[in-house]
């Protein structure tokens, strides 16, 4: 449980996906201009990764890693497939998303209407790839770790594209040097956040 | 557009990170120093040459509405080959650029070309299209990584010219985000007003 409870905390401040490892900068610099799209946005986000990187996890194991193949007869535990990892990874990623889309359209059409032009975006996110590259690198012990992890990853995205949209609407209204004006204030405003961020490092539970 | 316009557009007219804003995340993830930032650009000039190249032989195989499903798994193979032969000749290299070389797949300038440009011309011209915007990739990573490594540990391709540390803080996550910030304000402010398009 406390294991857990580290791996959350930590996945949420201290290896935040934006602050520490820029990943998902293209949407997150596309879609931070208001506060009520980059709340849906978050949210996708969250859900997707909460549902890929389990799954891929799954795969991984039982699948492609060397020796993963034993369940199946004894005589395949030589054979490593981890070399297909990222097309297996992004297949999966990619057909989730077009699953969840279809979902989402047939049973809750409000929703659709309001997330549903991000869906696609999210497909070929870094985050989201991210998400899974770094749940094979760290070698999470089991799913409840990897679950946690995703969740983690998730909200520590939904809190830093929110907190940039904020900061974005309210900055509209100061007085920036013009050739600063746009993308290059978002991007000292995201190194000064992610100066804050920093003081979560060395945190352990 | 002649086959030099073609090549020289993704350098300068139609530059990636500065113009395009494409490929964000390795920009500011790897450019730790320019050695890195410059491996990170030419492993990425490598896929997007093989996957125009490809893409474009196969414009006309793939049916239109599964093209990007399958220009996706076309970069997929380039980018697992790419990392199975840094792993192998640049093992230092592999290790320090780590889950950026896998990412290589999402970035969005490789499928962006493939998509906008690959699948709609030659392949003599699409050669041409990858290696431009490939140069024009590792010149803006080369250039941030040795901004922030002459900051941050007063070196350049790890020739060190002065005695003790730099400025840390360029070497750390925020730093880069303020490097690129100051270094396309003053892209803004060197281009001529006209071209500029200020958004708020």
């Amino acid at each position: 449980m406390e294991n857990l409870l580290n791996i959350f905390i930590s996945s949420i401040f201290i290896d935040n996906m934006i602050f520490a490892y820029f990943l998902g900068m293209c949407s997150y610099l596309a879609i931070s201009k208001t506060v009520k799209t980059s709340v849906q946005f978050g949210l996708v986000m969250m859900f997707v990764l909460l549902i890929t990187v389990p799954m891929n996890y799954l795969v991984f194991t039982f699948l492609l890693e060397k020796g993963a193949l034993t369940w199946i007869s004894p005589g395949l535990a030589d054979i490593n497939l981890s070399f297909l990892s990222f097309i297996m990874f992004i297949a999966i990623i990619a057909s989730v998303v077009q699953l969840v889309e279809m979902i989402v359209e047939k049973f809750a059409p409000t929703l659709y209407n309001e997330l549903g032009i991000f869906l696609p975006l999210v497909a070929v996110q870094c985050a989201i790839m991210g998400g899974s590259l770094f749940m094979q690198e760290r070698e999470y012990a089991n799913l409840a770790e990897v679950s946690t992890f995703a969740l983690g990853s998730g909200i520590g995205w939904f809190i830093a594209i929110v907190g940039m949209s904020a900061i974005r609407e309210k900055i509209r209204y100061s007085n920036v040097p013009a050739p600063l004006r746009g993308l290059g204030i978002t991007f000292i405003m995201a190194g000064l956040m992610g100066i804050g961020f920093m003081a979560f490092m060395g945190i352990k539970l | 557009m002649s086959n030099l316009a073609t090549l020289t557009n993704g350098f300068l007219r139609e530059n990636p990170i500065f113009v395009l804003l494409l490929g964000m995340c390795p920009m500011l993830g790897v450019t730790t120093s320019a050695i890195n930032g410059m491996g990170m650009g030419l492993a990425t000039m490598f896929v997007l040459i093989m996957s125009n190249i490809l893409v474009s032989l196969l414009k006309t195989q793939i049916p239109n509405n599964v093209r990007v499903p399958a220009f996706i798994v076309i970069i997929a193979s380039f980018v697992t080959i790419v990392q199975l032969f840094m792993e192998a000749y640049t093992p230092d290299l592999h290790s320090q650029l780590g889950v950026f070389i896998p990412l290589i797949v999402c970035n969005c300038l490789v499928l962006g070309r493939a998509e906008a440009f690959a699948a709609k011309n030659t392949i003599w011209k699409s050669l041409l299209d990858g290696l431009g915007m490939g140069l024009g990739f590792t010149f803006a990573l080369t250039l941030l990584g040795s901004v922030r490594e002459i900051l941050g540990s007063g070196s350049i391709f790890d020739y060190k010219f002065i005695v003790g540390d730099g400025i840390l803080i360029f070497i750390l996550a925020p730093g880069a985000f303020i490097a690129l910030g100051f270094l396309v304000a003053l892209i803004r402010y060197l281009t001529p007003k006209k071209e500029v398009n200020i958004e708020k």
